[in-house]
């Protein structure tokens, strides 16, 4: 993405919001530069605050779902046995949307971050472990047989094959799920919170009525996910060079 | 060096492909196993290998019974045998990579395995210095085969197998790397076994060929290697020959059901 192409994006979506905000002409669509002096002030009053709240819970979501579904679909995808037992049960759970879950978690986990963090980790987990599995399992064998005749035991295979062969497909999960994550996130901070871009949202735009305070945050929100496809893209980059190469 | 002794092995639910199947290398002969698809020749590397074990029999390289990847053998295969995310020099280190993850502990590493890295140097024999920095998909299908010699080399091995390494490649650089490979075998004093369904490539790599088709015969090439074996009446001869007796195959049974067990 070049950011070049980011700002022409952004505008180009400005002018069809402008010109949509002229023919509805109400107070729920107010025009977009209304909304841009909005945010600049909310940023001052306490926006930037919602923002690191709501940062830190997808961060910490996100990572926590890394660092718990990569080693497990490497697992998965590097032994057959083990793809025949827990390949059924992640196929049963995995198309239940987790979102349901809020309550019976909230119950559990209490209403702190804890709570937002794991459901946001209960919807990555699952992509993240589909995707790492099958990257591991589709190795072509002559990659893993030559490795095993240079001396390779299990260890070494995931440490040398399956470990950096999985580095992509889970940067393509997490790539795939800031979209829900950020979702997710919203839904999550409509309970039981006073902090965070979900609240912010729902509060200005349900509670107080204040319309460009709501977009102000739903802008935030858009910028929180923009942010974190740069960071994964970065990632990428830095991490699978051998992908860029021609 | 290799003794294969009454070996049995066949995948489930098909004909085996060896019963009883008798066989031995000398230490510093150059073996071409030639034999058209689905004859059991690269299977038959495998089990050299290690990475396949027989159902009965026993295979031994230098008087040990193998039961897994032996450190000292190196296996090359046609492809995919290079990481697509590595280096052509952290390819060509792989192996010491390994050996040094595991430590001198006897089993994946030689007891004593001495950590030296002359990955250099084989990168430098091999003419790869200049492409070392460059990923396997940026170099051509003769520089990546070189790759893997070169991983193969820097582990110090006594006995080099190869499957089919220079299939697909084009002739020029086919013979380029034949030569290359029978003048390193030459030099560091290698065991060679080349499984390949070329009967060019067998005459031209092998002091000996291994005819794998049923029946199995062996077919002496001493002149391999010499200048101009390649366009010498033997070779000819001998090319005639392979290609009368792989013509004449008869359906497959079994290699080693035979009297003519090699």
């Amino acid at each position: 993405m070049k950011q070049r192409d980011i700002f022409f994006s952004a505008l180009g979506i400005g002018v069809v919001w402008q010109i949509t905000a002229m023919l509805v002409n109400r107070p729920i669509l107010p025009a977009p530069w209304d909304v841009f002096t909005v945010l600049i002030e909310e940023l001052k009053t306490g926006l930037l605050t919602h923002f690191f709240y709501s940062l830190w819970r997808v961060t910490a979501g996100m990572f926590l779902s890394v660092l718990v579904a990569a080693p497990v679909g490497l697992a998965i995808g590097g032994s057959q046995r083990l793809d025949r037992i827990f390949s059924p049960i992640i196929y049963l759970l995995y198309p239940i949307p987790k979102v349901v879950f809020v309550p019976v978690v909230l119950l559990f986990l209490g209403i702190g971050d804890i709570a937002k963090i794991t459901l946001i980790f209960l919807i990555l987990f699952f992509q993240i472990v589909v995707l790492v599995r099958d990257q591991a399992a589709g190795l072509p064998p002559k990659l893993i047989q030559s490795l095993q005749s240079l001396g390779a035991g299990r260890r070494a295979l995931f440490r040398f094959i399956y470990y950096p062969a999985s580095l992509p497909a889970i940067l393509t999960a997490l790539r795939q799920s800031i979209g829900t994550a950020v979702a997710v996130l919203y839904i999550t901070e409509l309970f039981a919170t006073k902090y965070g871009l979900g609240y912010y949202i729902y509060y200005n735009g349900s509670t107080l009525f204040n319309y460009p305070a709501m977009y102000a945050g739903v802008i935030a929100m858009s910028l929180l996910g923009l942010g974190m496809y740069y960071v994964v893209d970065w990632a990428e980059r830095r991490l699978c060079k051998w992908k860029f190469v021609s | 060096m290799i003794n294969i002794n009454s070996l049995t092995f066949g995948y489930p639910q098909t004909t085996p492909i060896f019963q009883n199947f008798n066989w031995t290398v000398q230490r510093g002969e150059t073996w071409a196993i030639l034999g058209s698809s689905g004859c059991g020749k690269t299977t038959l590397l495998y089990l050299l290998a290690g990475l396949r074990l027989p159902a009965k029999g026993v295979i031994e390289i230098d008087g040990e019974r193998l039961t897994r990847p032996r450190p000292r053998s190196g296996l090359i295969l046609q492809d995919y045998g290079l990481l697509p995310w590595a280096t052509v020099r952290e390819n060509a280190g792989l192996g010491l990579e390994v050996r040094n993850f595991y430590g001198q502990d006897g089993k994946h590493t030689p007891k004593n395995f001495q950590p030296e890295n002359n990955v250099e140097y084989w990168l430098n024999e091999l003419g790869l210095h200049e492409i070392a920095d460059k990923f396997p998909a940026q170099i051509s299908g003769g520089q990546r085969q070189r790759t893997a010699i070169a991983r193969t080399l820097a582990l110090s091995p006594d006995l080099l197998l190869m499957d089919e390494p220079f299939s697909s490649l084009d002739a020029i650089t086919r013979e380029d790397l034949q030569k290359l490979t029978l003048s390193l075998v030459k030099e560091q004093n290698l065991t060679l076994v080349i499984v390949t369904h070329a009967i060019d490539e067998a005459i031209s790599m092998g002091s000996k060929i291994l005819l794998l088709d049923s029946p199995q015969r062996i077919f002496e090439n001493p002149q391999v290697g010499q200048a101009n074996h390649r366009s010498s009446q033997e070779y000819h001869r001998l090319s005639n020959l392979l290609w009368e007796e792989m013509r004449h195959d008869p359906s497959p049974t079994p290699a080693g059901r035979e009297e003519s067990t090699p």
